[in-house]
């Protein structure tokens, strides 16, 4: 891959890591008037600059919840959101203000159908006036070419398959050079074949660009195998229940997967995990009766 | 490599499904062109019949037989009148579509991007949504000087009412998704509206540009023979129909029957023709 790292020389390793995400008591509760649902209670991780920290749990617990709050689509309740040392949101300003310096990557995906992935990908950059259109549509071409999607630039997102949109909205979201990626589930409901491809396609992008990721995903060997971190989320309303380092070094390929120490990590978060599940169900029963 | 293996393994029965589609392709139009020839063929016979039978069937022996109908619009293609009836109809139908396009869009947009604008117009638009173009036509025609006008205006209302509700309906219903993400990427509240909002509602737009353009040769046909020709607001294929009536020419009925069927289609294929070409990514596969 060597001849593709000079496409985000900012963010090649080496440089300096940015994109230091602290989360400190978050609380969220939605409606507080009417329905009042706490979803996030009094949540703080911190997640280091160049980190990728993956986060489980139950259906329902937060998660999205908590992203969108870093991404400033809706506000906290309390608490303190940092990133890289500026405050993004707190008690004065329960709002984040949006900023291509975290970009999100949706469940389901979200390219715009009607551009082509290669105007999908240079969106970003033109409609900040960064680059001009030509740099801006040379540079996408560039990108996409860096994850095989060359010959699919000038496809419109309904011709090409899931895989490849996902690839191409990750690199829609890279060519704005963010300091996080705020990823939400973004290989859900793709075949297990397809998904360690684009578990690998991931890892290079990372290896390339060591761009912080925020990365929800109810996958927990999709967790292990790609994060620094996992962190275990309580069910609703949701904290942080357990913290599994992931002391496995990079680059990493799917190898890994079948490795003794793979094993183990699964297991110890899997055990967590079940454990909110399981409270999460019985909860519900609770609600239900 | 299994791309590849299953490649070449599908190009030898490729060809032969390709031919075998081709076929049914070509089946599909023979299929098509038998339904119409046998239903010229069964109208011909049901309204011949009185001749060989002695007797009239019921409905279609009061019907002319398509040959009489042929005969009769071969007679009225040379005429001057016939083709200047589908000049003023197409004449008032582009009028009162275009006007109702060209305020009904930026309307629906507002509405559906400003929450004042809607609470403000929504309500009054809802209260005169529901009344039927034609019973705006007295108003109309005590309202404007000419009767022309009056047409143009309830051709437009015809046609407005349904751009606006299918423009609001397609804008609103845009995946919160896209604009967010847009938004996270630096997008201005202009740059949204211009690079996502207006993509987005294009296919309600085209939808509501097919929807309202049958309400408005629908209008237009029947204000023509309310009008009943005359120098002003007159003639038009609605006229031509009226006049056959009156003139008790039951080919020339059918004759305008048949104009306004093609000249409707001929209306319906020019807006599918410009939606296809404004929505390419919608004309996949
Ligand atoms: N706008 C809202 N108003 C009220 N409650 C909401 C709203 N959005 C989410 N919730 C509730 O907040 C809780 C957390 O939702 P969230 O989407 O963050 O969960 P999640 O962890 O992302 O779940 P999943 O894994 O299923 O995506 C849920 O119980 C949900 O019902
Ligand atoms: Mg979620």
């Amino acid at each position: 891959m060597a001849a593709s790292v000079a496409v985000n020389q900012s963010t090649a390793p080496g440089a300096a890591a940015k994109g230091a995400v602290s989360i400190r008591n978050v609380t969220k509760v939605y409606d507080p008037e009417g329905v009042n649902v706490m979803a996030v209670d009094d949540c703080s991780m911190e997640i280091a600059a160049g980190e990728v920290c993956m986060v489980v749990g139950p259906s329902g617990c937060g998660k999205t919840t908590l992203l969108n709050a870093i991404a400033g689509f809706h506000s906290i309740t309390a608490g303190e959101i940092h990133l890289d040392g500026e405050l993004l949101c707190g008690p004065d300003k329960p709002l984040a203000e949006q900023g291509a310096d975290r970009v999100v990557v949706f469940q389901n995906g979200a390219l715009f159908p009607w551009k082509t992935l290669r105007d999908n990908v240079a969106y970003g950059p033109l409609v900040r006036g960064q680059l001009s259109k030509r740099d801006a549509l040379d540079k996408a071409a560039q990108m996409l070419a860096d994850v095989g999607l060359a010959e699919f630039a000038e496809k419109y997102p309904g011709e090409v398959s899931s895989g490849m949109a996902r690839r191409a909205e990750i690199v829609r979201a890279l060519i704005n050079d963010p300091k996080v990626l705020l990823l939400d589930e973004p290989y859900r409901a793709m075949d297990e074949l397809t998904k360690s491809i684009m578990h690998e396609a991931l890892l290079e992008m990372y290896d390339r660009t060591r761009v912080t990721m925020f990365f929800i995903t109810h996958d927990l060997e999709e967790a292990i195998f790609l994060g620094d971190r996992v962190v275990v989320m309580t069910t609703r309303p949701c904290r942080t229940k357990k913290i599994v380092d992931v002391n496995i070094p990079r680059p990493r390929d799917y190898h890994l997967l079948s490795s003794e120490a793979f094993r183990l990590l699964v297991e110890e978060a899997s055990e967590a995990v079940h454990e909110e599940a399981l409270k999460a169900f019985t909860a519900g029963e609770r609600e239900l009766a | 490599m299994a791309v590849a293996a299953s490649g070449t393994g599908a190009s030898g029965g490729g060809l032969r499904r390709l031919r075998w589609s081709a076929l049914k392709r070509n089946a599909k139009l023979w299929r098509g062109a038998a339904a119409i020839a046998l239903t010229l063929v069964l109208w011909e016979c049901g309204s011949r019949a009185s001749q060989q039978l002695g007797m009239q069937l019921p409905f279609i022996g009061l019907i002319p037989p398509p040959t009489a109908v042929l005969a009769a619009w071969a007679e009225v293609i040379p005429q001057f009148g016939y083709w200047e009836s589908w000049y003023l109809s197409f004449k008032r139908v582009l009028a009162g579509f275009l006007s109702a396009m060209v305020v009904g869009i930026p309307f629906g947009l507002l509405l559906a991007v400003s929450r004042y604008c809607r609470e403000i117009f929504f309500p009054p638009f809802e209260v005169l949504r529901p009344i039927p173009p034609l019973a705006w036509v007295p108003a109309s025609l005590i309202f404007w000087p000419t009767n022309e006008l009056s047409i143009a205006f309830v051709t437009f209302l015809g046609a407005f009412f349904t751009i606006v509700i299918n423009v609001l309906g397609g804008a609103r219903s845009i995946d919160i998704r896209l604009l967010r993400a847009a938004q996270s990427m630096g997008a201005t509240k202009w740059d949204m509206f211009w690079r996502i909002v207006l993509p987005a509602s294009l296919p309600s737009i085209f939808t509501g540009a097919a929807v309202g353009m049958g309400i408005t040769w629908e209008v237009v046909l029947a204000a023509e023979m309310i009008s009943g020709g005359g120098t002003q607001g007159g003639g038009g294929l609605g006229f031509f129909i009226w006049n056959s009536y009156m003139g008790g020419s039951l080919e020339q009925i059918v004759v305008g029957m048949f104009s306004i069927g093609i000249a409707g289609y001929l209306s319906s294929s020019a807006i599918r023709y410009l939606g296809d070409r404004c929505m390419p990514w919608r004309r996949l596969f």
